[in-house]
């Protein structure tokens, strides 16, 4: 099995801080922050539902979360229109914490169809809640103080702490793989009732792993929140974010470390492109449907996990010829 | 001898299925005790009610003179009884060695299990003895999944074994693995039994329940009928007509019969 | 009053769609989501076949369910048969709604986005009963949905290939060891679950204005439908869609109608905590 090796990961970050100085259309770096929010929450999705294998189509619930807490946080304390702004990242990402310990209670009782389905179910009561409640504005949307930077410069702060966003999000993910929890998290997957009866405590390893990805995905929220300026309830809480999160981790490599990473800037890159590019139609969803489709059936398990598998067919071949060289016959 | 394990006059039915009836069981300290009986008998039934999987109507069992009637599986698990399943059950996605690795942690709070790393290494020496004497050790690295299905059997007996179980029960530990192993796997329970460990072996295999147990209880139709020495029990008719007035087990009475 | 007749009329409807859904789990575990979208292709047919060629929405459904039915399962025969290995349930999602998105932007494209509904001389016309009005659509949308389901029920009590679906619904391999060609039945099934989208689409139509991102909330409802009847059950899917209206339609008129679509989910959650099989759903098996 061939891992990416630390260099890799170096080189990536390295990418990622200098790419805003090569990028100088607001265009392409909004499309960048855009991906970054992505690619963080789908790796934090992953390190539940990929670990778990709980998939949680109500992410939604967390990135609303956070989007809103932020709002009204900033309201109430009558933030202005600047970088103080940032602070409310990480309290976002808490009440969506907060939010995930009662939401996780319910959906995780119930086996793993049900709980595909009840996770959708808990997300529409929030967004239903969202648009109709008074205290978050009402279909109007809640707003948020803007923030008066250059229009050229706009995006790059929100890019660096987005980065830094999913760095965390990664060391995070990183973290769990290599410890005892990550461990009963892959056995629950593969046999939950054997890991109960080997002493797993699965209830709880279950709650606190839905916990725990519900705040990146808050963070991320919240930093959307602040980016756009405005929250409108249909797109803090909108399934198509719930299905694109997952999407992106099956598409990179469900499970994986590496995957959602994968997934996620290449998806939501090419999304938002298409979608700036073909704006007028709905060609995008139709080319996004089959590229889609593509990798499914070809790829089910994700790119990563495919590519892993090449690898790893590739040197045992090539060990295989050189012991055939070894002993002596042709390979 | 003192009695280990013991399950008594345990009844349960499924719908209108009376698995077991009024069962009674015991397991010596330092015994291999074998539990046979026709298909449909109740053994698995037995197992699972003894085992925490499943609850009894009536009945209670014991372990180690406390009362575990009804505790949940992990909490037997924890308190010393170990069990492996007809269907071989092994974490098919994780490494050989990451299958240990689960069972070493029962004592432990997921809590501390978050900062806690994987293995560590007292955990990683003492994973590697039991795969050595299973003799898996060197596909420690590979995914469990591409495990034979004998090879698997065998894993599933270590990672019992890893949690130093007092008592452990098999379910068919021979089923559909050939005579070599068979071998290997009796050979195994009885150098895991000179050590002091308790068994007890559900299995269709006679010669298999013959040669290695010190004592063997028959069951038929949810209830225990006879107990004794394998010779006893060979020789006792009641047997033999339990397992004649099943029908489908003609091997079975034809070993039973022959010895 | 009004609303529980509302109820059973409408939520007969969604049952009709929910049932080929649960169907569709109950034989082959795949959640089909992109069931929602389907119902408006179907929808949209209707449209065509009324608006271009003058044929009553009726009549066109001898057209339009045998051909939503061909694309079931050409959907099954291309994508979804592909399906395998444990995380087969969760890649049906994800497969399924790569295909809705394919459907939805080809509709987008062919229709455009504009709002449309379908038409005909009994929508928006009512008739006199009891002292109450009975829309006729919702009428006939009944009597269509009462007639599909019980060929449905009859299809499944009384003929052999229904008895194969029903072994395949209760144990797929044992129905596999008695000789029942499972792939064929799931194959077909497929169909049958996607042609009564046909219907439901119509009668939908019929009844509200659409566009391709209609099938959002159609799906969510249909989703919800099926795990609050219990996922495979084809009873719970007609109990569970009546009740949903009908629950609906009561908090509408009692309360205020913002929170009818919420308190749906809402009595889901609050079902599914205490049953999480839903109402008539199976529980798991717990281990050996």
């Amino acid at each position: 099995m061939r891992k990416l090796s630390n260099l890799w990961w170096v080189a990536l970050v390295l990418c990622g801080l200098v790419l805003p100085l090569l990028m100088t259309n607001p265009a392409y770096r909004q499309i960048a922050v855009y991906t970054l929010i992505f690619t963080a929450c789908a790796t934090s999705w992953n390190m539940f539902s990929g670990y778990s294998g709980y998939v949680n189509l109500g992410a939604g619930v967390f990135y609303g979360t956070g989007a809103y807490s932020t709002g009204l946080l900033a309201e109430h304390l009558h933030m202005g229109g600047n970088g103080t702004l940032f602070w409310l990242v990480p309290l976002g990402g808490i009440a969506a914490m907060i939010i995930a310990i009662p939401v996780g209670l319910i959906a995780l009782r119930v086996r793993r169809h049900t709980f595909v389905v009840i996770t959708i179910a808990i997300f529409f009561v929030f967004q239903l809640t969202a648009i109709n409640a008074g205290w978050t504005g009402g279909s109007a949307g809640l707003p948020l103080p803007f923030i008066p930077w250059q229009a050229s410069y706009y995006q790059v702060p929100f890019y660096y702490v987005t980065l830094g966003v999913l760095i965390f999000a990664v060391l995070l993910s990183a973290g769990v793989r290599r410890s005892r929890f990550g461990l009963q998290l892959l056995a629950i997957r593969d046999d939950e009732d054997r890991a109960l009866g080997l002493g797993v405590q699965v209830a709880a390893v279950k709650l606190t792993g839905f916990v725990m990805s519900a705040l990146v995905i808050g963070m991320g929220g919240a930093i959307y929140a602040i980016f756009q300026g405005q929250i409108y309830p249909q797109f803090a809480f909108d399934p198509i974010f719930d299905i694109t999160v997952a999407l992106m981790c099956f598409f990179g490599g469900f499970g994986t470390l590496v995957g959602p990473i994968i997934g996620g800037l290449i998806l939501e890159s090419s999304q938002q492109y298409l979608t700036v590019t073909y704006s007028n139609g709905s060609l995008y969803l139709i080319l996004f449907g089959v590229l889609f489709l593509l990798v499914i059936l070809f790829m089910p398990r994700g790119i990563a996990v495919y590519a892993r598998e090449y690898w790893t067919r590739r040197e045992t071949k090539a060990q295989a010829d050189q012991a055939a060289l070894a002993v002596g016959g042709q390979s | 001898m003192t009695t280990l394990l013991s399950a008594k006059n345990v009844s349960k039915a499924f719908g209108g299925v009376h698995a077991l009836n009024d069962c009674s069981l015991d397991v010596a300290q330092g015994s291999i005790t074998g539990l046979i009986g026709p298909n449909g008998s109740g053994k698995t039934t037995l197992f699972n009610v003894m085992t925490g999987y499943v609850k009894p109507d009536a009945g209670s069992v014991s372990f180690d003179g406390n009362d575990i009637t009804g505790a949940r599986p992990n909490k037997v698990f924890g308190l010393g009884v170990g069990r492996t399943f007809q269907l071989t059950r092994i974490f098919a996605r994780i490494t050989v060695l990451e299958n240990m690795l689960v069972a070493t942690q029962r004592d432990e709070s997921w809590l501390r299990g978050l900062t806690r790393s994987k293995s560590s290494p007292t955990e990683v020496v003492a994973a590697m003895e039991w795969l050595d004497f299973v003799g898996l050790a060197k596909l420690a690295k590979l995914e469990a999944g591409s495990l034979s299905y004998g090879q698997s059997k065998l894993l599933e007996l270590a990672y019992v074994l890893v949690a130093n179980p007092d008592v452990i029960l098999l379910d068919e530990p021979a089923g559909g693995v050939n005579l070599t192993l068979i071998n290997i796997i009796g050979e195994k329970i009885k150098a895991l039994n000179a050590q002091g460990k308790t068994f007890l072996i559900v299995e269709h295999n006679m010669e298999f329940v013959m040669k290695i147990c010190d004592t063997v209880t028959v069951m038929h139709q949810g209830q225990d009928l006879v107990a004794g020495t394998p010779a006893e029990v060979r020789a006792n008719p009641a047997v033999l007509d339990a397992y004649l007035g099943g029908g489908e087990d003609d091997d079975d009475v034809e070993e039973l019969a022959n010895g | 009053m009004h609303a529980v007749i509302d109820g059973v009329l409408t939520g007969s409807v969604y049952a009709l769609m929910a049932t080929g859904l649960t169907l569709i789990f109950g034989v082959m575990n795949i959640i089909n989501v992109a069931q929602g979208i389907l119902v408006i292709l179907g929808a949209y047919l209707s449209y065509t076949l009324s608006t271009h060629f003058g044929i009553d929405l009726f009549l066109g459904l001898l057209i339009t369910i045998p051909t939503m039915f061909v694309v079931g399962i050409v959907i099954e025969w291309a994508f979804v048969a592909r399906l395998k290995g444990p995380e087969k349930t969760a890649m049906s999602i994800l497969v399924t709604y790569a295909i809705s998105l394919v459907i939805e932007g080809s509709l987008n494209e062919i229709y455009s986005v504009n709002d449309v509904q379908l038409s005909a001389w009994y929508v928006n016309k009512s008739f006199l009963l009891f002292g109450v009005y009975f829309p006729y659509i919702y009428v006939f949308g009944f009597l269509l949905a009462a007639g599909l389901l019980g060929s449905l029920y009859f299809m499944l009590y009384r003929t052999r290939f229904g008895a194969s679906i029903r072994a395949s619904l209760a144990d797929q391999s044992a129905a596999a060891l008695v000789g029942i060609d499972v792939k064929k039945v799931s194959t077909i099934c497929f169909g049958i679950g996607v042609a009564v989208t046909a219907a439901g689409g119509m009668i939908y139509g019929a009844t509200n204005t659409f566009n391709a991102s209609t099938s959002y909330d159609l799906i969510s409802r249909l989703l919800t439908i099926i795990v609050l009847g219990g996922m495979g059950s084809l009873g719970g899917a007609l109990v569970a869609g009546i009740l949903m209206v009908t629950l609906e339609d009561l908090v509408g008129v009692v309360w205020s109608p913002i929170w009818s679509t919420m308190s749906f989910f809402i009595v889901l959650v609050i079902v599914l905590s205490i049953r999480p099989q839903g109402l008539f759903g199976q529980k798991s098996a717990r281990v050996a």
